[in-house]
């Protein structure tokens, strides 16, 4: 299946400035795969230790968020768009 | 939130007629529209990017009460976007010159000043008896706390949120509609994501979001339209783009889910890993130190970890430029049993540089305290600053 994945810009500075990536996949999780290979930098922005979603980034499908989907294993559909929206805050974060 | 009923509602006298007469034209608002705004009790918390539009634009529609919450000074660097202010505001409150302006652009709105920090101890007697509540906030802790106090005191929560050339809104504590902690379960740890004082923002940027948070804080006030709940907006401006997602209430959300465990305000510096900050393992170092061991002719590494840019601006002679996000591939370049002094703009990023360098078997990283913006201020005073 053929996937766009859309950086948002506080991450394309670990995808070379790329604000769209393509992808051939059957899953949201090779699709990752497929980016931390391309984009080391980019796990640790997205993946915890314990190689699952952190709680402050999300991951939608065709504008679901995958956990509705049934998470990293879910199956893409074709031509799918993929969106990373990770929590943004504004001016500071308490110490700046 | 529950709309009074007509009966209940203020008159509106002849020179509020007047004043809000584009209004009275919309059939959608009309004069039980206007009234319910001048009914409504609204607490913008943060007057900076998002909260300067905020209020002008709530005052502007007649909404009849307007809390402000601020605690910050107006700085130079805020007027580039917080539209809010003047040159004449700097070094003043926030809240206060928030509230003069208003009360300047429309004198019918009444408006109340908390020039505090909006913290855990205060935030269910501030927020209590208002009908909405517009999250201006900049930073995660009280971005949780808003969320929280909200969905303890069951007030919506109209959400924006600015980075760079990119926004979020949403409508959280809704209905049954979910909220922030739905959205994103936890913050991410200090340091992890940039800040705008890191990362920059696009100066007109707060001023989409916020627009869009007033329309929504309008529209549930009149009780017109479909509210932005159970919908996340994303705004690009960069790709001149908005794009919506869809948002579901988490059932094992811990304050709006089916069994709710949050039934109190929490330590929400605690919470966003900011509560125990303790002293740095590393050495840090004054500019006045660095000036004076320059001076005696030191020879001292040191490295300057902001971005290109930025040393465009401004550097130290002495320093080399090494990007944060690059140092770890520089670090073969350097003796891990030197001492090597590292910078940035204000001690943050390099900060996080010590803890890499420490990390990575460094013996002797120093922190430059206050970074090269304490070196424009205390040293070299023609120094270029920004």
């Amino acid at each position: 299946m053929h996937a766009t994945l859309k950086v948002p810009s506080p991450l394309r500075r670990f995808t070379d400035n790329q604000s769209q990536l393509d992808f051939e996949a059957v899953t949201v999780n090779n699709v990752l795969d497929q980016l931390f290979d391309r984009c080391p930098e980019m796990r640790a922005q997205l993946m915890d230790e314990d190689g699952q979603l952190r709680n402050f980034v999300n991951i939608y499908m065709d504008k679901v968020d995958i956990r509705e989907r049934g998470g990293l294993g879910a199956p893409l559909t074709h031509n799918c768009e993929l969106r990373i929206v990770p929590a943004i805050a504004g001016g500071r974060y308490g110490i700046a | 939130m529950a709309l009074p009923e007509s009966g209940a509602l203020p008159t509106l006298s002849p020179d509020e007629l007047s004043r809000y007469s584009r209004h009275l034209l919309l059939p959608e608002v009309g004069e039980k529209g206007q009234q319910r705004l001048k009914a409504a009790k609204v607490l913008v918390v943060g007057a900076g990017g998002l909260g300067s539009p905020l209020c002008l634009y709530l005052a502007a529609a007649g909404v009849g009460h307007l809390g402000i919450v601020d605690m910050d000074r107006v700085e130079e660097s805020n007027l580039q976007r917080q539209v809010l202010f003047d040159v004449n505001d700097l070094g003043r409150s926030k809240a206060e010159r928030a509230a003069a302006h208003v009360r300047e652009l429309n004198p019918h709105t009444q408006v109340t000043v908390f020039d505090q920090a909006l913290t855990a101890d205060n935030a269910l007697s501030i927020m209590e008896g208002y009908d909405v509540v517009v999250d201006g906030t900049d930073n995660f802790p009280t971005r949780y706390l808003v969320n929280d106090a909200c969905g303890l005191l069951g007030i919506p929560n109209i959400y924006g949120s600015i980075y760079r050339f990119e926004g979020q809104a949403s409508v959280f504590h809704h209905g049954d509609g979910p909220c922030y902690r739905c959205l994103y379960p936890e913050p991410p740890p200090p340091g992890l994501v940039p800040s705008c004082a890191e990362g920059g923002v696009l100066g007109v940027l707060p001023a989409v979001v916020a627009s869009i948070q007033c329309t929504e804080t309008i529209k549930l006030i009149t009780g017109i339209g479909e509210p932005l709940s159970g919908r996340l907006l994303l705004y690009d401006a960069l790709a001149m783009q908005f794009d919506e997602l869809q948002l579901q209430r988490n059932r094992d959300c811990p304050l709006c889910g089916d069994k709710p465990t949050i039934r109190e305000l929490v330590d929400y510096q605690a919470f966003c890993g900011l509560a125990a900050q303790t002293k740095p393992d590393w050495d840090e170092l004054s500019v006045q130190t660095l000036k004076q061991r320059l001076d005696r002719g030191e020879q001292m590494t040191i490295v300057d970890v902001r971005e290109p840019y930025e040393w465009e601006i401004c550097h130290l002679q002495q320093a080399q430029l090494i990007p944060l996000q690059s140092l770890e591939s520089h670090l073969s370049e350097f003796d891990p049993e030197q001492e090597l002094i590292v910078h940035c703009k204000s001690g943050a990023r390099s900060a996080k540089a010590c803890q890499l360098l420490q990390a990575k078997g460094f013996k002797h990283p120093v922190n430059l305290r206050g970074g090269i913006q304490a070196w424009a201020k205390e040293i070299d005073t023609d120094m270029r600053k920004y």
